[in-house]
């Protein structure tokens, strides 16, 4: 088996003292794609915070290249090389495309990502670098969004439903820089509502229902019956 | 009319310098500080306090007073303030206000209820004669010219460097900011420190141009409020703009009668809520 770069045992998150996550394993493989999908409320994206340090977690149930990350703030675990597209874009509205971009430098890590090869990635982006990122289409905004999280070279790239509210065109466009990003060496989690593109770009599938992996497999081996009935509980 | 809009900007420049602190405090943290005018209150005490230490020599003050206001700016909103901020903006009305109980009582405890002022060495009563009608106050100037140059430092901080963006970026979206690896607490702490350096230099020439009590606070609040909102909360050109537009009303209410002044100068800032509720130049932007 290869290694593990992100494991949680027994996951379990609250809000307040209403719990949101019971129980979650799961495991993310160096170099690999895997796909989180669920309905509305199933937790997917209180993961994604856990995983982030946004909801507070014990200290032994997440590890990230075996060490424990669980209970750190969100700016050490971003500094440990994981960072999040969050769900909604969420681009600081004050702020120009370049420098949104510049602020996801400010963990200042090493790796291959710069403003240069993000604007070869999305050129784009570099045509519209100083005007206000949230005047942006947002195919675009949801550009700039993963190009921030990429510059602070991860080794684990989070992306919570980057797909919402797109066209297709854009959608696809979106999903085709992944596997450029994967090629350096990132692994990806992808939170994902369709459940069809999340099968075609996935190497694996956990499908989560109220808080807890109701399927988990290798994306082509999953039939249509099997995930529905993960899906929703019927 | 020359020498009364001459003399409503240079007083605009004063309630610029009193205004800076308490729009960076709200454009970064959406914190309204109640106790702002006492903290400049406080700041002219403390000038007059430690001007005997340092021979009088006011640059002295200031290289002392400044650097201090700074490190307690940070204490105190890394300390108390970070722990009230949040979506719901009562508790740290509540504890500014507390501020401000704390502050006025500490300095009638130690200097009493009787005014007191810098010693200035002459420059408070030094003029330039520009034409036989017409004198501008060399105190004014200075103060002037400082509130221009603190607001023009103050653009360029947030808009051009570093922390400008990290400042605008915890405005924006603290929990974001948080993921990009910044540590809000911290940034926040800066920029109260950076407000508590612009609220002791306003103390320090609040000191020098007219005597100060304990009591004081609460109307220089009110003219950095009204400078504020005239302006547009969290713009610092929008504040010096608001400052200007202040002090003019109050100059020319001066002229029409001597007791008009300030209240022309309040129905000036009620129309301006009224006619542009965000005011004249609403929140900082980038680029």
């Amino acid at each position: 088996m290869t290694a593990a770069i992100i494991e949680t045992n027994g996951l379990t998150a609250f809000y307040g003292d209403a719990q949101a996550l019971f129980g979650m394993d799961f495991r993310l493989n160096q170099g690999e794609l895997v796909a989180i999908i669920g309905a509305n409320g199933a937790g997917k994206s209180t993961f994604m915070k856990a995983l982030t340090g946004l909801v507070s977690v014990e200290r032994k149930q997440i590890f990230l290249n075996g060490e424990h990350i669980g209970g750190l703030k969100p700016g050490d675990i971003v500094r440990k090389g994981m960072a999040l597209v969050p769900e909604g874009r969420r681009l600081f509205p004050s702020l120009s495309v370049e420098e949104n971009l510049l602020m996801g430098a400010f963990a200042k890590r090493s790796g291959p990502w710069n403003l240069a090869r993000l604007y070869k990635m999305f050129p784009i982006l570099e045509e519209k670098k100083h005007i206000p990122a949230t005047s942006l289409s947002g195919g675009q905004q949801q550009m700039v969004s993963i190009g921030r999280a990429l510059m602070s070279n991860p080794t684990v790239l989070l992306c919570d439903e980057i797909s919402l509210g797109l066209a297709p065109i854009v959608i696809k466009e979106i999903y085709e820089s992944l596997p450029s990003i994967i090629e350096e060496g990132m692994s990806v989690v992808i939170v994902e509502q369709d459940v069809m593109l999340a099968k075609r770009v996935s190497q694996r599938i956990y499908c989560m229902q109220e808080g807890r992996v109701s399927l988990e497999g290798a994306s082509a081996g999953l039939t249509r019956e099997q995930i529905s009935h993960a899906y929703f509980g019927i | 009319m020359i020498d009364t809009i001459i003399q409503g900007l240079l007083l605009g420049g004063l309630y610029c310098q009193f205004a800076l602190g308490l729009s960076l405090m709200f454009g970064v943290m959406r914190l309204t500080n109640i106790g702002h005018g006492d903290l400049i209150i406080f700041g002219s005490f403390m000038a007059i306090a430690i001007a005997p230490l340092l021979g009088m020599n006011i640059l002295m003050v200031a290289l002392v007073l400044l650097p201090l206001a700074y490190v307690v700016g940070y204490l105190v909103q890394r300390t108390m303030l970070n722990q009230t901020l949040g979506k719901d903006p009562l508790p740290s009305l509540v504890v500014t206000f507390g501020f401000s109980i704390v502050i006025q009582n500490t300095l009638l405890q130690i200097f009493s209820a009787d005014p007191l002022s810098l010693d200035a060495g002459g420059i408070n009563v030094a003029s330039i004669q520009l034409s036989q009608d017409v004198a501008v106050g060399v105190l004014p100037l200075i103060i002037f010219a400082v509130a221009a140059a603190s607001t023009f430092g103050m653009q360029l901080l947030f808009n051009k460097t570093s922390l400008g963006r990290a400042f605008r970026a915890v405005s924006d979206d603290r929990e974001v900011a948080e993921l990009m690896g910044l540590n809000s607490s911290h940034i926040y702490a800066i920029a109260t420190g950076i407000a508590f350096v612009l609220i002791a230099l306003a103390g320090l020439f609040q000191g020098m141009r007219t005597t100060v009590s304990a009591a004081d606070g609460p109307m220089l609040l009110l003219f950095a409020f009204e400078s504020v909102i005239i302006g547009g909360m969290g713009s610092f050109w929008g504040t010096f703009v608001g400052a200007m537009v202040l002090g003019l009303s109050q100059q020319l209410g001066f002229k029409f009668d001597s007791s008009w002044g300030i209240w022309f100068g309040h129905i000036v800032f009620l129309a301006v809520l009224i006619v542009r509720p965000n005011g004249l130049f609403p929140k900082t932007k980038g680029c």
